[in-house]
């Protein structure tokens, strides 16, 4: 296949209230690929770019489950069967003192998942993106908000694209070199 | 209603995106390090040395060079590591809990609060490792296979303690790790010097704050501190089953758990103050840092202070209902024994001088609180002196018992840990940002959005 030269359009906007509702209206009018970027998390606005669902809390549940059960069985094999020792008449399996590491554990393995599985799931660490070729980009880390609409959209077309970004008036619009 | 009215901004107005973006990354960036900080860091670093020189000494000669003995085997190593531990606490409870009660002014103060969690842990976990007398065999706590094929014994609160101290050790320095990523993309956005560059692009990770990136963060996030407040709490908790499962007079009681757990977050507070206030003063961050963060810290000093006082007189009130003469002795004791000095010095420390803290006048006084601040940690480490010396000094039987006299080395290591703190602090003000920019800019007006 052959590769885009083009990664995108991106709008650049003044505040998270445009950004939002640019991103409805582009969502709206069929832009399935797109994506937008603030500096910092503004509440409902993955959604609007038809984004619903995150695994995160999965690869938790997931991770918390596996820890808790490590803890259990690494305790329960070590003083019950890999070399059981008599400690003032306790069971070898005294579950009551295993509960605390069972806990620790399943936080954790829990925790650990919560990051790396974010990390992952955010394809990151990414020490290359196409859009950082903007030179305005390094303002979406300060006060400026951007919207992109990839090339890879099935709507997508170079004019027609970049006039409805123009239509939803932005304070200034590059192309993204890939 | 007049008090809000009255009541302090957690951010002063005027404030845009770029303005709070500027002032935070600039401490970093652009400000240069004062002879103060190289006077402060300075110092720090040599308590450093002082504590690595006694440690030091210490492998060479064994913990005969401290004051434990027998009966007080456990001296200034557990005094201190629970100070520590105790301190870290209100890190995690400012970044954690507070997140999950929406109080949003915490955004201000969780990074250098976390940070102080972070370094007040590493702190409290030189001592269980130093204090095992032969420290190169300290790996054995941890169930790693060995070649006499034996493993740790679990059903003692000592393993429960490794567990417990070193997940949470992990969970803090990941929370904090991943707070700053958003930030570590500011900083290589606005660095100008090519390593600051690459250092802080490589920490971000290429963050680019995609709106898909921040849901998974968020939701990250706030699951992390989900977890970390169940664990904060158990640390402790697990902390006083060192004491509470051994049959110790005056260890033996089931108050212990909530009343660490309440002794840690007052003494952290406390720490957050005694830090808070000189930096907000030095980088000139009272905009950030408001009366109001001072305020709110003093209240939840005063609350958990008060529960601490109960932890006290629930312990007293044990010693003579219990009918137990060797509690009533250890009451006794602390009130008339060869210690009275350090327990009638704890109740002023940490029950009477702290009242003052109901007037608002001197809630609100930066230098008032201060000393407050440091009379609090001053009177919990005495609290934990109490705990572990005194408890152990006299026991069962009259010919078991003795006295505990730390030496210099107790001191070198104990003031020691103080400057490695220190100087760990001093670093994080100059190399990371230590107020959470992107937390910030969500307490400003302008990042409300309707949809």
């Amino acid at each position: 296949m052959k590769r885009e030269r083009i990664y995108g359009i991106m709008a650049e906007f003044d505040s998270a209230q445009t950004l939002i509702d640019a991103a409805k209206l582009t969502h709206q009018a069929g832009y399935q690929k797109i994506d937008a970027y603030s500096p910092f998390p503004i509440e409902g606005l993955a959604e609007e770019i038809g984004f619903h669902y995150n695994e995160v809390p999965l690869v938790v549940l997931i991770g918390g489950i596996i820890g808790g059960l490590t803890g259990y069985l690494m305790q329960y094999w070590m003083s019950a069967v890999d070399y059981p020792l008599n400690i003032g008449g306790k069971p070898y399996n005294s579950w009551p003192a295993f509960i605390v590491i069972t806990f620790e554990m399943t936080i954790l393995f829990a925790g650990i998942s919560a990051v790396f599985g974010m990390l992952a799931l955010n394809g990151l660490p990414m020490p290359y993106h196409p859009v950082f070729n903007v030179p305005r980009f390094a303002l979406a880390s300060k006060d400026r908000f951007f919207l992109i609409v990839f090339s890879s959209d099935p709507k997508y077309d170079p004019a027609k694209t970049r006039g409805f970004l123009e239509g939803l008036s932005p304070r200034s619009i590059s192309e993204v070199p890939s | 209603m007049t008090v809000d009215a009255e009541r302090a901004p957690v951010i002063e107005p005027g404030y845009t995106f770029g303005t709070v973006t500027e002032k935070i990354s600039a401490i970093v960036l652009t400000r240069p390090a004062s002879n103060g900080w190289f006077l402060g860091f300075g110092i720090a670093f040599m308590l450093t040395m002082m504590m690595l020189y006694a440690i030091g000494f210490l492998f060479l000669k064994g913990i005969g060079i401290w004051g434990v003995t027998i009966p007080i085997g456990w001296g200034f190593a557990i005094v201190n590591f629970v100070w520590w531990i105790g301190i870290g606490h209100a890190g995690t409870l400012i970044s954690a809990i507070l997140l999950l009660l929406r109080q949003s002014w915490r955004n201000s103060i969780n990074r250098f609060a976390e940070a102080m969690t972070l370094f007040a842990v590493s702190c409290a976990g030189i001592f269980p490792a130093i204090h095992v007398g032969r420290p190169w065999l300290a790996y054995w706590l941890f169930p790693i296979p060995n070649t006499m094929r034996v493993w740790p014994q679990f059903r003692s609160p000592l393993m429960w303690d490794v567990f417990a101290v070193s997940t949470y050790a992990t969970i803090s320095a990941l929370f904090w790790f991943i707070g700053l990523v958003p930030d570590m993309a500011t900083l290589r956005d606005r660095a100008t010097h090519p390593a600051a560059r690459l250092i802080y692009g490589a920490l971000s990770m290429g963050w680019r704050g995609s709106a898909r990136h921040w849901h998974r963060y968020e939701t990250a996030y706030l699951l992390l501190a989900g977890l970390a407040t169940p664990l904060v709490l158990s640390v402790h908790t697990v902390v006083s089953f060192d004491f509470a499962v051994g049959i110790v007079p005056g260890w033996h009681t089931t108050i212990f758990p909530p009343y660490f757990v309440a002794g840690a977050i007052y003494s952290g507070f406390a720490m957050v103050l005694m830090l808070a206030i000189p930096i907000r003063k030095i980088y000139s961050l009272e905009d950030f840092i408001t009366e109001r963060h001072l305020q709110n810290s003093a209240k939840v000093m005063l609350a958990t202070g008060l529960i601490v006082a109960y932890g006290y007189g629930i312990e007293a009130f044990m010693g003579w209902y219990s009918g137990d003469r060797y509690d009533a002795f250890t009451l006794w004791n602390r009130l008339h024994g060869p210690y009275a000095i350090p327990y009638w010095s704890l109740l002023i420390c940490n029950i009477f001088i702290p009242q003052v803290l109901w007037i608002r006048k001197l809630r609100t006084s930066p230098v008032a609180l201060f000393l407050v601040s440091g009379v609090i940690l001053v009177g919990m480490w005495l609290e934990r002196f109490i705990i572990v010396v005194v408890s152990l000094h006299r026991d069962f039987l009259t010919s078991s018992w003795g006295m505990y006299y730390p030496t210099r080395w107790d001191w070198m290591t104990y003031i020691g840990t103080i400057g490695m703190f220190l100087a760990a602090i001093f670093l994080f003000v100059r190399l990371l940002p230590m107020i959470s920019i992107f937390e910030m800019r969500t307490l400003l007006p302008e990042s409300e959005v309707k949809e």
